[in-house]
């Protein structure tokens, strides 16, 4: 093996390894100054957050850089709880304050290119940033032009509130303003996509709100998948039991294979293979990809070019070297969740603070997922799987009985649904234990 | 000339990371981690989920096998408990009670 200079520098053995070895008789885990791996991080959501954080803290001397265009994280898990008058937006929103703390540099900035052979990120503020490892954690890239007639002006008012924020604030407010007796009328796209039990928890929660305050209205789920797509006899038990499904007077009206293929948002109408469809607040979820960065740094290539492949053992790109890709824009076998975004993160600053330590990646890792889904009505249910890398498979898959969901809804699931997002997030943002959480269950 | 210079320095780097590799069971700090999105950062939770930071070791993995063979009550831990190794169980019992 040679190296070259320039090579040499850009391992965990450079500069770091020398300013080790003369200052502390040759502990290389020492902290060390400004020469460590750099690692450049972009997204501060569940995937790229928790990896900054669990990287200072597993490779103190990694050089991380985390770029985010928004100013406070707004978390998608629990976003419909706003739509159903639960929570404020203000409860599931909280401060970067103590993330940028844990980082080397927090930049408040979006990426616009990626060169992956200078090894350089370039933002929207005109700064470049030379990387080591560049992590994409940017989430998902919504396809609003798969929808005829979902342009710009008709973003105006047809939310599609699967990135929380004010698209969620938005959706609420307009469900607050439909008469009693309107139709709500909400997609959910074809699989994979964010947040498999979303849609269906969506439907639970509005007509939570529904039944407390207009109880005369009704919920029309276009769904493009030939069924419920996640935890269906829950979600189909918790419509029977609190909205009336499979009686004429259901709230609820389910229309499997329903992909939205035109919106008109003048007229308020979305058009199915089958039918027009009439509602007073619309609200359509349009078919996704792996977010903007991935195809900026040319690793959207898996299922037709629009999600990323990656190696399970280090999260890196199959086709891009030293580009790492976390959460819902890789193409995995982990449903695209908070908690998978979570693990992943962990998983990849596990993989690499054991690649600058000198050592190889876990040979068999282990990776979970648990996902709530909350009914509105005081209750939840769950869905937990573990998976571990199969080496005869070249995969990782879940070990015997390691997969399954609740036996049934129930308020003990409601609490651990509560806590879950409390802790998720005080471990993704580094939240210190004096947080006052308000999100209620 | 250049390569004489560079090989005695990586391998004083590649010594200095063993030695301390003995300190940390860097893995079991890893799958430890994984129970925080549930179980809070460090095993410390922030709501009725229970933490686990500072469980005696024994507690813990007689725990974990009583979710596995159901002889224990759970609602998501025996499908947690399926995933894992005995000598899993007792690393991250020895990694949880190590926390303070």
């Amino acid at each position: 093996m040679t190296l070259n200079r320039r090579d040499f520098l850009k391992t965990s053995f450079g500069a770091a390894g020398i300013a080790a070895i003369a200052g502390l008789g040759g502990c290389a885990t020492a902290k060390t100054g400004s020469a460590g791996p750099k690692v450049v991080v972009v997204g501060a959501g569940f995937g790229g957050a928790a990896f900054s954080r669990y990287l200072k803290m597993w490779a103190p001397q990694a050089q991380v850089t985390l770029i985010e265009p928004n100013a406070r994280f707004t978390s998608c898990p629990y976003s419909n709880t706003v739509l159903a008058g639960i929570n404020k937006m203000e409860d599931i929103t909280h401060p970067y304050d103590y993330l940028k703390k844990a980082v080397d540099n927090f930049v408040p900035d979006t990426v616009t290119a990626i060169d992956t052979t200078r090894q350089t990120v370039t933002t929207a503020g005109g700064r470049t940033f030379a990387y080591d490892k560049l992590v994409l954690a940017g989430g998902i890239e919504l396809l609003f032009d798969r929808v005829r007639g979902y342009d710009a002006e008709a973003q105006k008012t047809v939310m599609h509130a699967w990135k929380a924020g004010p698209q969620t604030a938005t959706l609420r407010k307009q469900l607050e303003a439909m008469p009693d007796g309107g139709t709500f009328v909400m997609s959910v796209p074809m699989a994979p996509y964010r947040c498999p039990p979303g849609p269906y928890e969506r439907a639970c929660m509005v007509a939570s709100y529904f039944k407390q305050a207009k109880p005369k209205s009704k919920i029309i789920i276009l769904d493009g998948n030939p069924d419920v797509a996640s935890k269906k006899p829950l979600f189909v038990g918790a419509w029977t039991k609190h909205f009336g499904y499979g009686t004429d007077n259901s709230m609820i009206d389910f229309r499997a294979n329903n992909q939205p293929l035109a919106v008109d948002a003048k007229k308020m109408v979305v058009t199915t293979e089958f039918d027009d469809v009439k509602g007073d607040v619309i609200n359509v979820v349009p078919p996704m990809r792996a977010a903007e960065i991935c195809g900026l740094a040319g690793v959207r290539d898996g299922s037709n070019g629009n999600w990323c492949t990656i190696d399970y053992r280090t999260f890196e790109s199959k086709v891009v070297k030293n580009v790492h890709i976390l959460g819902d824009s890789a193409l995995t076998n982990f449903p695209k969740s908070g908690s998978v975004a979570n693990n992943t993160g962990k998983m990849c600053a596990y993989a690499l603070s054991e690649q600058f330590a000198g050592r190889q990646a876990d040979p068999s890792p282990v990776v979970t997922n648990t996902c709530y889904s909350g009914t509105g009505m005081g209750t939840a249910f769950h869905v937990a799987t573990v998976f571990r890398w199969d080496e005869a498979k070249q995969s990782m898959i879940p070990p015997k009985d390691a997969n399954g969901i609740s036996s049934a809804e129930s308020e003990l699931e409601m609490t651990y649904m509560e806590s879950w997002a409390k802790n998720v997030w005080a471990d993704t943002l580094g939240l210190p234990e004096s947080y006052n959480f308000t999100a209620k269950g | 000339m250049k390569k004489s210079f560079v090989a005695p320095l990586i391998l004083a780097g590649t010594l200095g990371v063993a030695f301390s590799a003995h300190a940390v069971d860097t893995r079991a700090r890893f799958m430890a981690a994984n129970c925080s999105y549930c179980h809070g950062p460090d095993g410390k939770s922030r709501g009725a989920i229970p933490g686990l930071a500072g469980l005696e070791p024994g507690y813990f993995v007689e725990q974990m096998k009583a979710f596995r063979d159901g002889s224990r009550p759970a609602t998501v831990m025996k499908k947690h408990a399926a995933g894992y190794t005995d000598a899993e169980f007792e690393a991250l019992a020895k990694y949880f009670a190590s926390v303070k």
